[in-house]
């Protein structure tokens, strides 16, 4: 590895880092933070203001708590966006892998199939996809999470096809090692460092996707609700309160922008030429703190 | 005298470069190596010189069967290695290793040493204690301290982790050690360093030692035997005595010439190589070296291809015209 002289603490990598950090914490311990049961109806305050008597964030048509539910949703959309990045790895970089290292006609075979599938758009695949399996939330999963690994199985493929003329790819053959042993041993740990980045950045194109379907119905189905259903009753609702569209939306922009920036500091990072340096004098302290540890100090920079 | 350790026998790779499945035209091939035949002895350290592009290093790699010859046979041991199935190559591998030319890719950049050390020895079924107990005794043999060992590839130096390179390709106690180019990116420095180990190792324990370099004075100080390669074929080939005391091929004769001189005023007396190694895709006809050679003779040269002869005192060379002068 290289030594890591640069900095990931960037002031955008803290910001974007510590306000999903926040949103992560707020949804799983939703039960406890949030004012109100998301499902309890109040006649009294229908369609409430933003800002207004003992609702934060104002309230629907049946007067239940839009900032609740707001938060309650977050975790069914967050956990379905994991679950989605989760399945596309999962499936797609092992079949990346074994095309790229092996080739040969399946590979070919393979490569085509999703040039095929990489040239439709996703969200078009994703409800072919639900077509035949039916509607709900983990079809829907599995549906966005299909139509995903094309590209993710490409970037594997192409990156495994740089690494296996690395020289200590044809060391470790000299050796007789197993191919198995090279492939998931040595060759997946330089590979997936950079598709990290990538993955994270697919957590929030699969936050906005999962809540597409959600918001045309084909998604989470009620009593559940994710970011997306609560689109599709602020659009419904629209006439009546701007804010129960409006407060989604920003919600879903908000993560999505988040994850955005962070993966990319995460990739500026993970690639030591654009690498962000601390300032000199803190530098410095860094190294002098690393050599007091008795760990080898490279002093140029 | 006793069989060769190992024997190569008409080995030839082409590799094909325009691979077009469907339209079956006329596929080139780059002529990597054509038909070389050489043996290595037992105990000795065999050199193989050529400038880059020559064909040098796949010779190597067909021999560990990294790369699958076309044609030709070579044995080791007297077994027929391209008959043998991946399994049989691999019980083999432990006694043939090899070490590579950038010793910084040669190990893997996530690994520590200490890890990709053990690795090598453990997969083919060694004890713990035995590979901790064969660690200890190489890192003093390569006087480096084992602490070292924490550390990743990028964390030492060039020369050191040369030095590991080798005690890694010792783990396992081969016969036989391939080393590609073993000092070339290294400093003068500690290029010494490397080679007097090489020389131990073949001195002290008997191994065997294929050294592939374009550096002639490495070659001198290091090898018994010498082949030179030129466009994937031996052009002259001998004990090292022989070779450097009496060249006889033009393109040996040049090739010494072409080393950097000791004094500054010191003179050349051999007319420089003009021009680049030829296209290993278009073979010229008849001599390889004929259209850069300065005792070239229409007619012959540029038809018939030189066998390679034995002039004696087991020196071989392909050339029509022998230098004879010294």
């Amino acid at each position: 590895m290289k030594r890591k002289a640069g900095t990931i603490f960037t002031p955008v990598f803290v910001i974007t880092g510590m306000i999903l950090l926040i949103v992560l914490i707020t949804s799983l311990m939703a039960e406890y933070i949030a004012p109100y049961d998301p499902l309890q109806t109040d006649s009294g305050a229908i369609y409430a203001k933003v800002f207004t008597g003992n609702h934060f964030l104002g309230t629907d048509g049946l007067g239940r708590d839009l900032f609740s539910r707001l938060i309650c949703s977050a975790r069914i959309s967050i956990f379905n966006a994991i679950l989605i990045v989760v399945f596309e790895v999962a499936i797609g970089v092992p079949i990346g892998l074994l095309c790229g290292y092996y080739g040969g006609f399946l590979d070919s075979a393979i490569t085509r199939l999703f040039d095929l599938l990489a040239s439709l758009p996703p969200l078009l695949l994703s409800f072919l996809l639900i077509a035949v399996l039916g509607k709900g939330m983990y079809t829907g999963v599995i549906a966005i999470g299909i139509s995903y690994i094309p590209l993710t199985a490409k970037m594997a493929r192409s990156m495994i096809i740089t690494e296996k003329k690395a020289l200590y790819v044809e060391a470790c053959h000299s050796m007789g090692m197993s191919e198995g042993r090279i492939i998931f041993i040595h060759i997946l740990p330089n590979v997936i460092t950079t598709m990290v980045s990538q993955f994270t950045l697919d957590i929030g194109t699969a936050i906005t996707s999962m809540a597409t379907l959600s918001f045309l119905g084909l998604g989470v189905q009620a009593p559940n609700a994710d970011w997306g259903t609560l689109l599709k009753d602020g659009m419904e609702n629209i006439y009546n309160s701007v804010s129960l569209l409006v407060v989604p939306a920003i919600a879903i922009l908000i993560v999505t922008v988040c994850i955005n920036l962070f993966s990319d500091q995460i990739q500026s990072y993970l690639d030591p030429s654009t690498r962000k340096l601390p300032s000199f004098k803190k530098y410095m302290k860094m190294l002098a703190r690393q050599e007091r540890a008795g760990r080898y100090v490279n002093y140029e920079r | 005298m006793s069989e060769p350790y190992i024997c190569v026998r008409n080995v030839k790779k082409y590799f094909p470069i325009d691979d077009y499945k469907f339209a079956k035209a006329k596929i080139q091939y780059v002529h990597a190596v054509d038909d070389v035949s050489f043996d290595i002895n037992k105990g000795e350290i065999f050199g193989v010189i050529g400038e880059s592009g020559s064909g040098k290093s796949t010779i190597g790699r067909c021999i560990l069967k990294l790369v699958e010859p076309d044609s030709g046979e070579i044995y080791v041991e007297g077994r027929e290695i391209s008959k043998l199935s991946k399994k049989e190559m691999n019980a083999l591998r432990p006694k043939m290793q090899m070490v590579f030319q950038n010793p910084l890719a040669s190990f893997d950049p996530k690994k520590t040493l200490r890890y990709s050390l053990e690795e090598n020895a453990k997969i083919h079924g060694i004890r713990k204690e035995e590979i901790d107990k064969k660690i200890k005794e190489l890192m003093e043999y390569i006087s480096l301290p084992e602490d070292v060992l924490t550390r990743y590839p990028s964390g030492i130096s060039g020369g050191q982790l040369q030095r590991l390179a080798l005690a890694r390709a010792l783990m396992l106690d081969p016969d036989f050690i391939l080393a590609d180019e073993p000092v070339s990116a290294l400093d003068v420095s500690v290029q010494a360093n490397i080679l007097n180990l090489m020389m131990d190792l073949k001195n002290d324990f008997g191994k065997t030692i294929l050294f592939i370099s374009h550096d002639l004075t490495v070659v001198k100080h290091v090898c018994d035997k010498v082949a030179v390669v030129y466009l994937g074929a031996i052009m002259e080939m001998g004990p090292i005595k022989e070779v450097y005391g009496h060249v006889l091929h033009p393109y040996t004769e040049a090739l010494i010439a072409a080393k950097p001189k000791e004094h500054p005023l010191e003179k050349t007396e051999h007319k420089l190589l003009e021009g680049d190694i030829p296209n290993a895709i278009d073979i010229p006809e008849g001599c390889r070296f004929a259209e850069r050679c300065a005792y070239f003779k229409k007619g012959l040269c540029d038809n018939k291809t030189p066998k390679l002869k034995d002039m004696g005192n087991g020196h071989f060379v392909a050339c029509h015209f022998p230098l004879k002068n010294n």
